[in-house]
C-alpha cells in the first residue's frame, strides 16, 4: 500500500522541479542546436535561454513566467494499491497542484472558459487533467507532471491515405511555419506528431509524443524512427530559428506516435512543446522509496501493444 | 556572426533615446513598469475605472505580462518568473490606451504588424519591445528589484491584475519596431519566405481542403 501523504508531498516536489529545472535531455539538445546556429539574432536568443535555465536553478524560480497548464500522467503496475484508492489519489494531485501554484510560485493560468473565474491555484473544472496508464507487474506508481505552455503551435488535420507521406510533410511544414513566425510556438521545441487513432486519440498521441518522450528517443518501429530523423532535419531546413528569426534551429527533436485508425483516414496532429520543456517524474514504492527522473518512459512495448493478448513471456522478462 | 548592440533605457524614455533605437537592438530597462493586458484594458477603457497610477509620470512602459507570483497573507509579494504574453490580441485597445496612459514602450511577445506601428505607434512616438526566447522568465525576474504595488487584484485576479515593477537592468528585450514603423518580425519573415519553396519541394496540398485555406506562405496567422 502506498501512503497517500507520500504521494502528495512527492507531487508537490515534482511541480517545483518541472517549473524550475530544465530536463537534461532537452538542455543537451538545445546546446547542440546553439552550437550550429549561425543566425545573429537566433544565436543571441539561444544563448539567453541557456543563461535563463541557469538563473532559474540558481534562484529556484520558474524558468518562464507562463508556467503553462499543469497536468498529471499517472502510471501504475498491475499490483499497485494506493491508500484511500483512486479518489484519494486524485484529491492529492489536485491539492499538490494548488499548493505548488502558491508555493513556487507558478502563474495561476487556469480560468473558466466563459466566466474567466480564477481560483488562483490552477485547479478547476477538469483541471488539472489526470490521465492513466498501466504496466504488467509492479506495485509502484509513476507520477509524471507536465506543464505544457503555449496557446500556439498545435494543430489537427484529417488527411487520407492518398495524401501519403508528402501530404504529412506538407501539414507538418505548414504547422511549423505558420506558428513559428514571430516565435509564437516558442521554438526550438520538441515536436510531437500523432498519426491515426480517432480525432481525440490522434491529439492525445501527438501531445504525448511531444511531452512524454525525451530528446534522442526513437519510436520502436524502425521505419517510423527513420521518419522522425527525416522530419527533424526537414524542420531545421526551413531557414527559421528561435523567435521566428532567420536561423536553422526549429526542432530539437521530432517524436512520432501512431494508433490504428479508420481504414479511410489518416488523422494527423502536430504539437510543439516549448523552450521550457517542463516535465518531472517520480516513481513511488510501497516501502516509501521515491526515485526521481526526467524521462517519463511512457511509451513502453505494453503501451504500444499491437494485438489482442499481451504475451506472459514479456511480463516475465520485466 | 555579429553581436547585437546593448542599450540601457529608462521606462520614462526621452524622445531622443527612443529615436536612437534600431531594430534588433537589445534593451535593458530601468525604472517602473506596469503590467496591463485585456483585464486592465477592459476595466480602464470600457468600464471607465480610474487608473490607479499617475501615468505617464511614473511609467511609460506597458508590459503585456502575467507574472508567476503570489500575494502573501501579510500583503507582501513573492515574484518568481516574469514573461510576456502575445500582444496581437490586445491591439484593439492599444490606441486608446496609449492616448490615456501616455505609454511610449509597449513590451510583450511577438509584436504587432507594421501597419499598426505606422498608424498608431509612430504618431504617438511609441516603440515595441519584445521579450526574448520565449521566455527568459528567470532572467527577467532577476531584473525586478521590487514589486511596488498590485492594483485591481480583487477584481481581476493575479494573472490579470496591474503589477507595478521596479526594474533594475531588467532584460533582455529586443527592439521590434522603430520610429519609422518598421517591423523586425516582418523583416525576418521576408528573408525566410525566400527559402520556403525549397523546404516545401515535393510535398503536396491536402486532398480535402478547408474553408479559408491559404497556400500563401508569406501570410501570417496574427492579423
Amino acid at each position: 500500500m502506498i501512503p497517500i501523504d507520500l504521494i502528495q508531498s512527492t507531487a508537490e516536489t515534482l511541480m517545483d522541479k518541472a517549473a524550475i529545472e530544465i530536463p537534461q535531455d532537452y538542455l543537451d539538445g538545445l546546446k547542440a542546436a546553439a552550437k550550429v546556429e549561425d543566425g545573429d539574432l537566433s544565436s543571441f536568443v539561444l544563448q539567453a535561454m541557456l543563461e535563463n535555465y541557469k538563473a532559474a536553478k540558481e534562484d529556484r524560480r520558474a524558468m518562464c513566467g507562463d508556467t503553462g497548464t499543469p497536468r498529471w500522467y499517472v502510471k501504475m503496475g498491475n499490483e499497485t494499491q494506493i491508500e484511500g484508492g483512486p479518489i484519494a489519489l486524485e484529491t492529492a494531485l489536485r491539492r499538490a497542484t494548488a499548493n505548488a501554484t502558491n508555493g513556487v510560485p507558478l502563474r495561476p493560468n487556469r480560468v473558466h472558459p466563459l466566466w474567466r473565474t480564477d481560483h488562483d491555484n490552477n485547479v478547476g473544472i477538469g483541471a488539472p487533467e489526470i490521465e492513466y496508464g498501466y504496466e504488467p507487474g509492479g506495485e509502484w506508481i509513476d507520477l509524471i507532471t507536465v506543464h505544457k505552455g503555449g496557446l500556439f503551435g498545435t494543430d489537427y488535420r484529417m488527411l487520407f491515405p492518398s495524401d501519403g507521406i508528402q501530404g504529412i510533410k506538407r501539414f507538418y511544414l505548414d504547422s511549423l511555419v505558420a506558428f513559428g513566425k514571430r516565435g509564437l510556438a516558442c521554438q526550438p521545441a520538441i515536436i510531437g506528431i500523432g498519426l491515426g487513432g480517432c480525432k481525440d486519440t490522434c491529439m492525445v498521441l501527438g501531445k504525448r509524443a511531444a511531452c512524454l518522450r525525451t530528446v534522442g528517443s526513437k519510436n520502436s518501429d524502425p521505419r517510423i524512427a527513420e521518419l522522425e530523423d527525416e522530419f527533424k532535419e526537414l524542420g531545421n531546413s526551413i531557414g527559421m530559428g528561435a523567435m521566428g528569426f532567420v536561423g536553422k534551429s526549429m526542432v530539437v527533436d521530432c517524436n512520432i506516435e501512431v494508433g490504428y485508425c479508420h481504414t479511410g483516414g489518416m488523422q494527423m496532429s502536430v504539437h510543439a512543446f516549448c523552450l521550457s520543456s517542463r516535465r518531472a517524474v517520480a516513481r513511488v514504492f510501497p516501502d516509501g522509496r521515491v526515485e526521481h527522473r526526467t524521462d517519463p518512459d511512457w511509451f513502453t512495448d505494453y503501451q504500444r501493444r499491437e494485438t489482442v493478448d499481451w504475451p506472459p513471456m514479456a511480463e516475465a522478462a520485466e | 556572426m555579429s553581436k547585437p548592440r546593448e542599450i540601457r533605457l529608462s521606462t520614462t524614455p526621452t524622445p531622443e533615446a527612443l529615436a536612437d533605437l534600431r531594430l534588433g537592438d537589445v534593451v535593458y530597462l530601468d525604472g517602473l513598469m506596469y503590467t496591463a493586458r485585456e483585464g486592465v484594458y477592459m476595466r480602464a477603457l470600457e468600464d471607465k475605472a480610474n487608473i490607479p497610477m499617475e501615468l505617464p509620470r511614473d511609467s511609460a512602459a506597458n508590459f503585456h505580462c502575467s507574472p508567476a507570483a503570489r500575494i502573501n497573507p501579510d500583503g507582501s509579494f513573492e515574484m518568481g518568473a516574469v514573461t510576456a504574453t502575445a500582444s496581437f490580441r490586445f491591439e484593439k485597445w492599444l490606441p486608446e490606451w496609449m492616448d490615456k496612459s501616455g505609454a511610449k514602450l509597449i513590451v510583450g511577445k511577438g509584436g504587432m504588424n507594421s501597419k499598426t506601428y505606422k498608424e498608431h505607434f509612430v504618431p504617438r512616438g511609441a516603440i515595441y519591445l519584445s521579450t526574448v526566447g520565449y521566455g527568459t522568465g528567470a532572467l527577467l525576474g532577476r531584473g525586478v528589484e521590487n514589486v511596488e504595488a498590485v492594483h485591481w487584484n480583487e477584481e481581476l485576479g493575479i494573472a490579470q491584475a496591474m503589477w507595478v515593477l521596479r526594474c533594475n537592468k531588467m532584460g533582455p528585450f529586443i527592439v521590434a519596431s522603430d520610429n519609422q514603423g518598421n517591423c523586425l518580425f516582418e523583416r525576418e519573415n521576408e528573408k525566410i519566405a525566400a527559402n520556403l519553396a525549397k523546404a516545401y519541394e515535393g510535398t503536396k496540398p491536402a486532398v480535402l481542403k478547408r474553408y479559408g485555406e491559404t497556400d500563401d506562405r508569406s501570410d501570417e496567422v496574427i492579423g
